[in-house]
């Protein structure tokens, strides 16, 4: 009854399916599981923000997330940025002086786990660009600066990223060794920065340095905003990683890179609060990574044991499978219940990096449960890469490691309880 | 050239449903089914708002008959451009046995209560496949209509129109006001941005019903049954042609 000139077949996934018998939501490529918005607390605007983000990444994302997960390289990339960046999601958390839409970390969130729905690596590459950098700069950035960096970030001409890690300082963070000297009005940085996110595309970067070795680590550490290009800075080479392939990670190296003091982000050897409190928002941003993740699990999982069928029946209708798909459906409510309620109370003004902690660690690790359950529902072709639920594994897996590994989550709710008890 | 433009919207199931017969066999399952605007005429929305860019157009009115939800498709509309919306609530159940007389007799109406000088509406809506509307409003009004465009550009004080017809592309000059139909192929709709969707909750949305504009909206065709596709069967193999000639003769069909 309907016309079909308007469907455009894109993925090799294609295959016929049966009519779905409980929700109308059936696609030709495969079906979406719905999301109830209104069970998990959602207003009307922020229903139609998740609408407006789905469909454009479901069209535009979607049908490239394997190519540029085989590839490890998304070449529309460019285009894709400008995009995000006409759509308003570079900076929903921005102000709307800079081209931002002045929402709260609850619909940050939400544009998160829909990007990463669609693909886990240019997700991970927008939380790097919105959050990590976008959001460090409105946070801490001067007027100067933010009308100097802020508007062509937003609008997706230019890429953001944010380096702390280094070789030989990962959790240990405020280890770190790269320097920055005083000259005259500029510092100049010496040192390398590791696994970084978006660090061979990034025009802006926010990078920590150390600017005064005598003090105590959590005095010594200063954020600066490093421009691509700068004398004495290079990226060096593109990492292969396991997953969130697509999403470039390098390594950046600084030999006598001259940086003018206007680019210090927030104050002098005041480095380690932007860093700590950044990380608070960016694990509560970031964990909308795994629930998009686990989003897309369900998605393909739930279809595929309602269409595959052994000893005639619904694999789906057996036990076993109806104790997989219903753990896995609990799962994700519960996170995105937990994640939702964290980022609602601070866009009330209410923070807490214990949960912030906890929110990530609890969907990251179930992220990666909800994947492996993926693969075992589609049996052997849970296996095979012709199918998505490998790629959901090892984009999941990322989030238990990357900001944050999930012992350094625990030992930051842990001492946070510890604290509690032995106030002096 | 500043002309007022009206674009038809229409809330449909969306495109990638895959749709199922209603149990009484007289509609489709619409409860909790998504919808959306029928993409014709977001191909029209979007084609209006190209115009306006170039300064052709100096407003865009756009309508949608039909339930309370229709709404949504106009705010949809709004977001992408337009500059007003008027909705024509026709509750679900009578808009069900909507046709396209009814929609092109509340279209003139309002058209002429708009001054409206260019109708852009999409070809046909994929939910009935009617493709009558945009023919009827023009056949009402009296104006000239330029169906199945592939391109609009403005032409004097009029329009030129490039159809999309079997073997090639016709060029057809029309005098305005005039009715244009939109092809799949004439453009391709832009993503409404969160700024503009937001700015769009303060844009206007009046409401009337048929009877405000005097149409009577009384079935004039009744739905009799609404079925599937019938199933393919499967085929059978034959071994030659001898067996294949007389497969056929069996079956009565040599």
């Amino acid at each position: 009854m309907s016309s079909l000139v308007c469907r455009k077949l894109s993925s090799k996934l294609l295959r016929p399916l049966l009519p779905d018998k409980q929700y109308g939501w059936v696609r030709l490529l495969g079906s979406y599981y719905p999301i109830d918005d209104k069970l998990f607390g959602l207003n009307e605007d922020q229903h139609e923000l998740r609408e407006t983000v789905f469909r454009f990444a479901q069209k535009e994302l979607a049908p490239h997330a394997a190519t540029i997960d085989t590839t490890n390289k998304f070449d529309n990339l460019r285009t894709f940025w400008k995009q995000l960046g006409e759509l308003g999601l570079l900076g929903i958390t921005a102000p709307e002086k800079y081209g931002g839409l002045d929402l709260g970390y609850l619909a940050h969130v939400i544009a998160q786990e829909e990007l990463s729905r669609a693909s886990g690596g240019i997700g991970l590459s927008y939380g790097a660009h919105s959050n990590l950098c976008v959001n460090q700069i409105v946070r801490h950035g001067t007027d100067e600066q933010k009308e100097k960096y802020l508007p062509k970030l937003i609008g997706g001409e230019h890429m953001g990223a944010l380096a702390m890690s280094e070789p030989g300082s990962g959790s240990d963070v405020v280890s770190m060794r790269t320097s920055a000297k005083k000259d005259g009005d500029s510092y100049i940085l010496n040192g390398n920065k590791f696994w970084i996110t978006n660090g061979p595309d990034a025009e802006v970067l926010v990078v920590y340095a150390k600017t005064d070795i005598s003090a105590k680590p959590q005095h010594s550490i200063t954020a600066f905003l490093i421009e691509k290009g700068m004398a004495g800075f290079r990226t060096a080479q593109k990492l292969d990683k396991l997953g969130m392939r697509g999403s470039n990670t390098c390594e950046l190296i600084f030999e006598d890179c001259k940086v003018p003091a206007a680019n210090i982000l927030g104050q002098l050897n005041k480095g380690v609060y932007v860093l700590m409190s950044g990380l608070d928002v960016e694990r509560l941003v970031l964990s909308g990574g795994p629930l998009g993740i686990m989003q897309a699990c369900c998605d393909t999982a739930f279809d595929y044991v309602h269409d595959r069928k052994q000893f005639d029946q619904q694999i789906g209708t057996f036990q076993l499978m109806q104790g997989k798909i219903a753990d896995m459906y609990t799962e994700l409510a519960v996170c995105r219940s937990f994640v939702y309620n964290v980022a609602k109370a601070y866009d009330a003004g209410h923070t807490s990096s214990k949960d912030c902690a906890a929110a990530i660690l609890k969907s990251a690790e179930s992220g990666t449960q909800v994947a492996l359950q993926a693969i075992q529902a589609l049996g052997g072709n849970g296996y095979i890469n012709d199918y998505p639920t490998g790629r959901y594994l090892r984009d999941a897996k990322l989030y238990e490691i990357g900001a944050g590994t999930s012992e350094i989550r625990r030992l930051i709710i842990g001492r946070r309880i510890n604290d509690e008890y032995n106030k002096k | 050239m500043s002309l007022r433009v009206l674009v038809g919207v229409k809330r449909v199931i969306d495109y990638a449903v895959k749709v199922r017969v209603r149990p009484d066999h007289k509609w489709v399952v619409t409860d909790g089914v998504k919808h959306s605007m029928n993409p014709f005429d977001e191909i029209a929305v979007e084609e209006a708002v190209r115009l306006k860019e170039k300064k052709v157009v100096a407003e865009i009115v756009a309508v949608s008959c039909g339930p309370p939800q229709a709404q949504e498709t106009l705010r949809t509309a709004l977001a992408m451009g337009a500059d007003k919306a008027i909705h024509v609530e026709v509750p679900a159940k009578e808009a069900e046995t909507l046709a396209p007389l009814h929609v092109a007799n509340i279209l003139a109406k309002i058209i002429q209560e708009e001054k409206i000088d260019l109708v852009i509406l999409g070809k046909q809506a994929i939910d009935d496949d009617s493709n009558q509307t945009g023919q009827m409003v023009a056949g009402l009004l009296n104006w000239p209509q330029a169906t199945f465009a592939s391109e609009i550009v403005q032409d004097g004080d009029g329009l030129k129109v490039t159809r999309e017809i079997d073997g090639g592309l016709e060029v057809v000059q029309v005098k305005l006001p005039a009715v244009v139909t939109t092809d799949l192929r004439l453009n391709q709709p832009r993503y409404a941005t969160l700024p503009n969707i937001m700015k769009a909750k303060k844009k206007p949305i009046d409401k009337k019903t048929p009877a405000d504009l005097g149409v009577d909206i009384t079935p004039r065709q009744e739905i009799i049954s609404v079925d599937e596709p019938p199933t393919r069967q499967a085929g059978a193999k034959v071994a030659d042609v001898a067996d294949l000639v007389q497969k056929l003769k069996e079956a009565g069909r040599i």
